[in-house]
């Protein structure tokens, strides 16, 4: 080690015209979205929403979420033209700036286990104003109890709080849907890990 | 036909974990949102492989001609105000190895202190010919660049009359989906860093980093623009192994 980390800082208010364009209506192209599999995509698509809460349990305005995995088969998308093909991008970015119920969402396929052993998850960051450091956390899918119940990860954790990690799959006109709430603070606290 | 990015092969040396010693911790309080937002139970660690997987992808097709040209890429009848200035520097990791071909984003307040941002109501002019959003990928020595204009101070609500130091967002992805970082950069000599809790929430020792050198050498043509220099040092290979 000869060199030392760059510090990290807010992501502010502002990120929306320059990290999520699109989606807040700015005129300048997005890089990601909340958009991860196209129509030729395959696998069972599914919409995963959710709110992030702050300690006094207020949805948080202005919070980026990102999220990466792997497609329907647990394979992990390796190249942008690899990306075409598959019309599935892997990897999505969302304000929670944009709606009035100030949800994020993201329009994706259910994920397939990456490795023996593993349950279906997906990868996702936080970030906001008021987060001097991003946090990473993940989504693992209610109607996939027995797997969860194997998978080393969720097994490590105490067992009151494996549950903040486990989306809720409800119905939305499109189709199946999976909630997953992110409690900053609290008795319910999301956990973060470090990776 | 571009270049594609990723994947490369994995690679077998671990991560390196972040070093909280050189970031803020979740909760400051002298920076208020964070009270409130910043997680407070320990995190729990991951295995290593997690860290190492090589995500998002992109390629040089995603990045228009004008998004490292500040100056240029939202101007509709003319040049936006203020100082021109070219901001560069290397994206490097732990080991001075040069970060290749990773996303650098930006974001910034114009010349007068106001971001485009619907929510920013601070009574400064907007540009019309200025979003100051900004992106590239670094070159093959981990070199990025680009022609901005300076940003200029404005106030928030963080405590009375607090301004906040002139200031450029990045946003980084690095080689792997560990090595993301979200930063700021900041310009040499500000008197207001002394009074920004953000800047100060890095702990001594690394916030310096944060800022910014004066380098005219950087620009190339003579009386164009001032130069600013700011490397960027990403978690990487734990070490370097033998031979290399």
């Amino acid at each position: 080690m000869t060199l030392k980390q760059t510090p990290s800082q807010t992501v502010g208010p502002y990120f929306a015209y320059g990290l999520t364009p699109e989606q807040y209506g700015y005129e300048y192209k997005s890089l990601f979205g909340p958009l991860l599999a196209g129509p030729e995509a395959r696998g069972e698509h599914i919409r995963l929403t959710g709110r992030v809460f702050d300690g006094d349990g207020v949805p948080v305005n202005d919070a980026m979420i990102e999220i990466l995995q792997p497609d329907a088969d647990g394979h992990f998308v390796a190249s942008s033209s690899e990306a075409r093909a598959s019309d599935f991008r892997g990897f999505g970015r969302c304000g929670t700036g944009t709606h009035a119920s100030l949800h994020f969402w993201f329009d994706t396929v259910k994920p397939g286990a990456a490795a023996p052993g593993e349950a279906p998850h997906i990868d996702v960051i936080v970030t906001m104003r008021g987060m001097l450091s991003h946090a990473f956390t993940r989504v693992y899918f209610e109607d996939e109890a027995e797997a969860n119940a194997r998978d080393p990860v969720l097994a490590a954790l105490p067992p009151e709080r494996r549950a903040t990690l486990v989306a809720r799959r409800e119905q939305h006109p499109g189709g199946a849907a999976y909630r997953f709430d992110i409690r900053m603070q609290g008795p319910k606290e999301t956990v973060f890990f470090d990776l | 036909m571009a270049a594609v990015v990723s994947p490369h092969a994995p690679v077998a040396e671990p991560l390196s974990p972040r070093d909280w010693a050189s970031h803020p911790p979740y909760v400051y309080p002298a920076y208020k949102s964070t009270i409130k937002r910043g997680p407070t139970r320990p995190l729990v660690p991951l295995a290593d492989a997690h860290a190492r997987r090589r995500a998002p992808v992109y390629g040089h097709e995603d990045i228009g001609p004008l998004d490292s040209d500040l100056t240029k890429n939202a101007a509709r009848n003319g040049e936006p105000l203020g100082e021109r200035i070219v901001v560069t520097g290397r994206v490097l990791d732990e080991g001075g190895r040069p970060v290749a071909n990773t996303l650098v984003e930006i974001w910034q307040a114009n010349a007068a202190g106001r971001y485009v941002h619907k929510v920013d109501q601070h009574h400064a002019p907007l540009d019309p010919n200025f979003l100051g959003a900004g992106r590239c990928l670094t070159d093959a020595q981990g070199r990025y660049r680009f022609l901005t204009v300076k940003p200029g101070a404005y106030p928030w609500g963080n405590h009375p009359n607090g301004w906040r130091p002139n200031h450029i967002h990045f946003s980084l992805f690095g080689e792997y989906f560990a090595s993301r970082l979200v930063t700021q950069m900041f310009f040499p000599g500000d008197p207001l860093l002394a009074f920004d809790p953000i800047y100060q929430s890095a702990p001594e020792g690394a916030r310096e980093r944060l800022v910014s050198q004066l380098n005219l050498d950087v620009v190339g043509e003579p009386g164009f623009a001032l130069g600013f220099e700011f490397d960027i040092v990403l978690r990487g290979a734990a070490q370097t192994p033998m031979g290399r």
